[in-house]
């Protein structure tokens, strides 16, 4: 039996109903082939009673049929009886097994699908495109012609699996129908997507369940999860219901139990059931035999479109998460726009044309907004993977502006991290005063703001007219998570200019090319080794992220040599001297490294007998360390013990990430607490650090009180972005904090609290003479309370050691501690052989 | 093995990190002191007062006006400690100062008398410059040699948590109290309701407790226990236990609370004297001009 359409729609989510509903009320013949037996299956499986969220909120919805926010249940019910009303003509339990032309060969159009294999070779395809009407073939043996198809099948059909060993263990799941259905168990949600968030909230909603709910996410951040859900699991953290593991990885499955990679190093936890939800990517092969290219051999990349939605198979659209769209609404937008298209209306703008042409309207020239975006994408290196519908949505959240030459784009010490591509002139980068470098049309600026959100390094100015994409951190940060070619260019450029700084010695970056061609980014656990003693290997390691101790083994002891933070470069002694490797160097926290090449290494120091140079005395200072070592391991064995000792002490504590940290001498420590006093006179009457807690070994205390992290984990989930780092490298909380405590709980060491600001005590001398207030120091609860401005309520907010930034003098808890007990130091000082020099001495 | 970028220079390598305040800058105060003391001992000898050296010759009034801006001075350590002004001052640096050049005092003072001593104001104000000198010294000895034992003794506990720990011991014997007979729930109750650093500042300082309630408990306790054979199913063995670990956190939070009170109590001696000093002084200062 052969049915004959104007129109097929593969998939009846909310993107297949929509175009459906357009067909219907168009009055073109149609067919809506649905796989299963019920409409809408991805929001079908959504857990029982969850509540869909309509975003982005600022996007009009333009669909015949409706949608709003609200539960699962509702928004089913309210598209059945949209189905049945509109007389959509839907053949369900249809699956569509392959789709080709019947009319004649097109001329020139032939498709490549390139097969890779896994031992790394690759077989390529051809297929002649065949014209239009295509015959879909379904796998009951049905056929169906159909002038045009719309792909509306999206990608949660084919979910990302898990790798790991054990990933095929039957406790191991994709899905999450009813949260209701568990009861009593230990169960892991594996991804930080919205999925694995709603369901992780879905299992811990009701404690009379009993369930332990732990979220595992990758990274740091919840960056490709919506706002609100983020902040519910906070929430829900906060109250104890369920667990939340960051930077973390599965590394084994195993029967009632799992293991993670953490931060920390590896954990084995009891688990009873997995729920991964790690996204999901389109099913390619089936795609590509319908004639339909990609953008590019990557795993998460979308078909290549026009902007009317159409594939390189000409008569096939594709629309909805396939097309690289997640949201329901912008999928319901595209399912009307699509059907429009086919109908020959060709002047229909996308819905979200008014709010992007409100961007582009102050720039000098006019254009279309397609022209615009075509201009951005074609002219940002960055953007070249995104397809046209993707430059939309990101446009959304990112601002173009046009400058003059001379203008001013940010200043040196400027809070901000956002990221500047520039798609017409240069920008000019002032790195010393007089001195300034260029950076050419095309590229980006102000990427170190993504990676440490430290203020502005220097500042930028337009080199010429220019016209310039500034992307927010957020926005940059989904641009490199959901495009994998994007987070290549932005990784370069950073390293690149990494290198550039680090190296300094008149290089430029052509020099660099070759060594970057080969670099490669590392990420390493907390404890492993990147380079151990006596191995060969010639390769150079710079650390991007975190920090690393050296380790030497002296008479069958490991010796703490040096500590190495970020921005250091490690094994060039192996490189220049020759010979294995002197010394062992592993990370203290979870750390990233650039791997370059030593060959290509070599071939630069050949050409630079400047950078060699400057290698060599680097070099030097370092064999004197090391024959330090051993020239003192017989007579100093207790004393490099006893440092080797304190060091691994520091690095546990977390100083291996810290940029500068209060320590206190227990030698000297009287216990007076005029460190606490200080700072809270310092700083509005509230102390920000308590002396007495805190680890303590040989005498030496780590008070709790910021370390001024190199990565700090309170930026991580900051939402008004309050946290910045100042240009000391005091990581401070601006007045723009709202209160909402995700920093209090994301920071290790329990040094962020959360207080509201006590009133204003009476002078000192007042104090003193007639006895007025509290005394110095933190004020008591009750003082606070019995003089608090009545009607007005302090608002709570984080607080945090700022360093004494803009005080003169400096740390005020370093000032006033009368017996020299308290110092502030950055590890990097005091985890030196220099001071064992003194010591041994 | 590495090389840091040569992007911030904060501090030169090997610099001092942290001296005390006694060694603060290789003594620089201990050398001033002594130098300001030998000066005015080495004058004392070559300058000729007739009849004899005493406090209202030319150079007993300047070795007096010298002591007296000294012990202004040295007050003042008070109000410093206190004010959280801005400025690159540090509190160590006084202390430094004010241990060394308050040691001074006690040759420049002295020197002013010219050795003559009597039963009136001005040796009063001598006498109560010592005293508070003295307490310092204790108060230089024990910031000397307590910390450190402060430090171990505490093992990473804050005075919080021990108070805490010793909370949580109480409400297990309280629960495990109650299958007991009357006599022994007796005994218990007076390890419950002791207040456990009663007994006054000599108990306080001493760190003995001889009427402990606690200890008392046990040692009576055991004389049930004493000639039973352990089954690990009676009550009162797991009293016993519990005592045990309710001694031994006293123990350490006496000992803590101690070591703080021998680390402040000069303080209570030191200040008030300052005082008594800064009211002879004027008196003296005063009788002195008013006799002229």
């Amino acid at each position: 039996m052969t049915d004959r359409v104007r129109i097929a729609i593969v998939g009846s989510g909310p993107a297949g109903l929509s175009a459906a509903a357009r067909a219907a009320e168009l009055g073109l013949s149609h067919l809506l082939i649905e796989q299963t037996d019920h409409l809408s299956d991805t929001i079908f499986k959504y857990q029982k009673g969850k509540h869909v969220m309509a975003t982005p909120s600022q996007l009009v919805l333009r669909s015949d049929f409706d949608f709003d926010a609200g539960k699962r249940e509702a928004i089913l019910g309210r598209w059945n009886e949209q189905a049945a009303a509109q007389n959509i003509k839907v053949a369900y339990n249809s699956e569509v097994r392959g789709v080709t032309g019947t009319g004649d060969p097109i001329p020139g159009s032939i498709q490549k699908i390139v097969n890779r294999k896994r031992d790394g070779t690759t077989e390529t395809k051809e297929i002649q495109r065949l014209a239009p009407p295509y015959r879909l073939t379904l796998a009951d043996g049905r056929e169906i012609i159909a002038d045009a198809v719309i792909m509306a099948i999206g990608t949660q059909g084919n979910p990302n699996l898990m790798r790991c060993v054990g990933a095929d263990l039957p406790h191991v799941q994709y899905q999450l129908d009813d949260p209701a259905a568990y009861n009593d168990e230990h169960i892991f949600v594996i991804g930080g997507g919205d999925a694995g968030l709603e369901n992780a909230l879905g299992l811990a909603a009701d404690e009379a369940q009993g369930n332990v709910v732990t979220v595992v996410n990758r990274s740091a951040e919840f960056a490709s999860a919506k706002d609100a859900n983020v902040k519910a699991l906070m929430t829900a953290a906060e109250a104890g219901r369920l667990t939340i593991m960051s930077e973390s990885t599965t590394a084994r499955i195993e029967p009632g139990f799992i293991t993670l990679d953490s931060r920390d190093g590896e954990v084995k936890l009891k688990c009873d059931r997995i729920i991964a939800r790690m996204g999901s990517a389109a099913p390619r092969a089936f795609i590509e035999s319908c004639g339909i290219e990609f953008t590019s051999g990557d795993r998460l990349a979308s078909p290549s479109l026009s902007p009317v939605f159409e594939s390189t198979a000409l008569g096939i659209f594709v629309i909805g998460a396939l097309a690289g769209y997640p949201l329901i609404k912008h999928c319901m937008n595209q399912g009307y726009d699509v059907v429009e298209f086919i109908n020959g209306n060709k002047d229909l703008k996308p819905a979200d044309e008014p709010i992007l042409a409100a961007k582009f309207a102050a720039l000098p020239e006019q254009k279309s907004v397609a022209e615009w975006l075509e201009f951005l994408r074609s002219n940002v290196s960055i953007l070249e993977g995104l397809t046209p519908l993707q430059m939309r949505e990101f446009m959304l959240e990112s601002a173009v502006r046009a400058y003059r030459a001379g203008d001013v784009i940010f200043e040196k010490f400027d809070p901000g991290s956002s990221l500047f591509g520039i798609a017409n002139g240069h920008a000019l980068v002032e790195v010393a005063p007089g001195t300034e470098v260029e950076i050419n049309h095309g590229s980006i600026f102000g990427e170190v703001g993504l990676i440490s959100g430290r203020r502005r390094g220097s500042t930028v100015r337009a080199g010429a007219d220019s016209i310039m994409v500034e992307v927010s951190r957020t926005a940059a940060l989904k641009l490199m998570s959901s495009n994998p070619p994007a987070k290549r260019a932005i990784t370069r450029i950073s390293t690149e200019r990494q290198l550039l700084q680090m190296f300094g010695a008149g290089l430029t970056p052509q020099d660099l090319s070759e060594v970057l061609d080969t670099a490669e980014i590392q990420t390493v656990k907390a404890g492993q080794p990147i380079i151990v003693e006596g191995d060969l290997g010639s390769d150079i390691y710079v650390i991007r992220v975190g920090s690393m101790i050296v380790e030497k083994k002296v008479g069958g002891k490991n010796v703490f040599l040096s500590y190495l933070p970020a921005g250091s470069y490690v094994g060039e002694m192996a490189l220049i001297a020759g010979g294995p490797r002197t010394a062992t160097v592993k990370a203290t926290v979870k750390s990233e490294v650039i791997k370059l090449n030593g060959e290509a290494f070599t071939r630069l120091l050949a050409a630079k007998p400047a950078l060699l140079e400057r290698a060599r005395r680097d070099m030097a200072a370092r064999q004197d360390v090391n024959a330090f070592i051993e020239s003192r391991k017989d007579s100093f064995s207790t004393v490099v013990d006893m440092y080797s000792e304190t060091a691994k002490f520091l690095v546990d504590n977390g100083i291996g990430e810290a940029t500068d940290v209060l320590l206190i001498d227990e030698h000297l420590c009287v216990g007076c607490d005029n460190c606490e006093k200080a700072c809270a006179d310092s700083h509005e009457g509230l102390s920000r650090l308590d002396r007495e807690a805190g680890r303590t070994y040989a005498h030496l205390h780590v008070p709790t009180s910021c370390r001024h992290c190199e990565h700090p984990h309170c930026m991580a989930d900051c939402p008004p972005n309050a946290i910045h780092r100042g240009p000391d490298g005091e990581v401070f909380i601006d007045e723009s904090c709202i209160g909402c405590g995700n920093c209090q709980r994301n920071c290790p060491y329990g040094v962020i609290r959360m207080d509201s600001v006590p009133p204003k005590k009476p002078s000192l001398l007042n104090w003193m003479l007639f006895g007025a207030g509290p005394g110095p120091g933190e004020p008591s609860k009750k003082w606070r309370y019995n003089n608090a401005v009545s009607g007005v309520e302090m608002p709570k907010k984080a607080i945090k050691c700022d360093m004494c930034s803009g005080i003169d003098g400096g740390p005020a808890c370093v000032r006033a501690c009368p017996t020299g007990a308290a110092i502030r130091v950055a590890p990097e000082d005091f985890l030196t052989v220099a001071r064992l020099h003194r010591e041994a001495i | 093995m590495a090389t840091r970028a040569p992007a911030r220079a904060r501090r030169v390598k090997g610099e001092a990190l942290h001296d005390g305040f006694l060694r603060y800058a290789g003594f620089r105060w201990l050398k001033i002191a002594t130098l300001f003391s030998v000066v005015a001992m080495v004058s004392y000898m070559l300058v000729d007062v007739t009849p004899r050296h005493n406090g209202g010759s030319w150079y007993g009034y300047t070795m007096g006006t010298i002591g007296v801006i000294l012990i202004l001075w040295l007050t003042l350590l008070g109000l410093r400690k206190r004010a959280m002004t801005r400025g690159r001052w540090s509190l160590k640096t006084w202390t430094s100062a004010h241990v060394y050049l308050g040691l001074s005092l006690i040759v420049i003072a002295t020197l002013h008398t010219g050795f003559q001593m009597g039963w009136n104001v001005h040796t009063l104000a001598y006498a109560l410059m010592m005293l508070v000198i003295l307490s310092g010294i204790f108060g230089i000895t024990v910031y000397a040699t307590i910390p450190s034992a402060l430090s171990n003794n505490r093992a990473e506990m804050t005075q919080g948590q021990m108070l805490d720990a010793l909370r949580a011991i109480d409400r297990q014997l309280h629960d495990a109290a109650q299958p007991l007979p009357h006599d022994q729930a007796a005994l218990v109750r007076q390890s419950l309701d002791q207040a456990p650093f009663g007994g006054g500042l000599v108990a306080r300082l001493s760190g003995r407790y001889p009427r402990c309630g606690t200890a008392r408990a046990q040692t009576a306790l055991r004389h049930w226990t004493g000639d039973h054979p352990d089954t690990g199913q009676e009550p009162l063995e797991k009293i016993d236990a519990l005592l045990e670990r309710k001694l031994a956190m006293l123990a350490r939070l006496r000992r803590h609370l101690k070591l703080k009170a021998l680390l402040e109590i000069w303080l209570y001696v030191h200040v008030p004297v300052t005082f008594a000093l800064l009211a002879a002084l004027t008196a003296h200062i005063v009788s002195v001009f008013f006799y002229w």
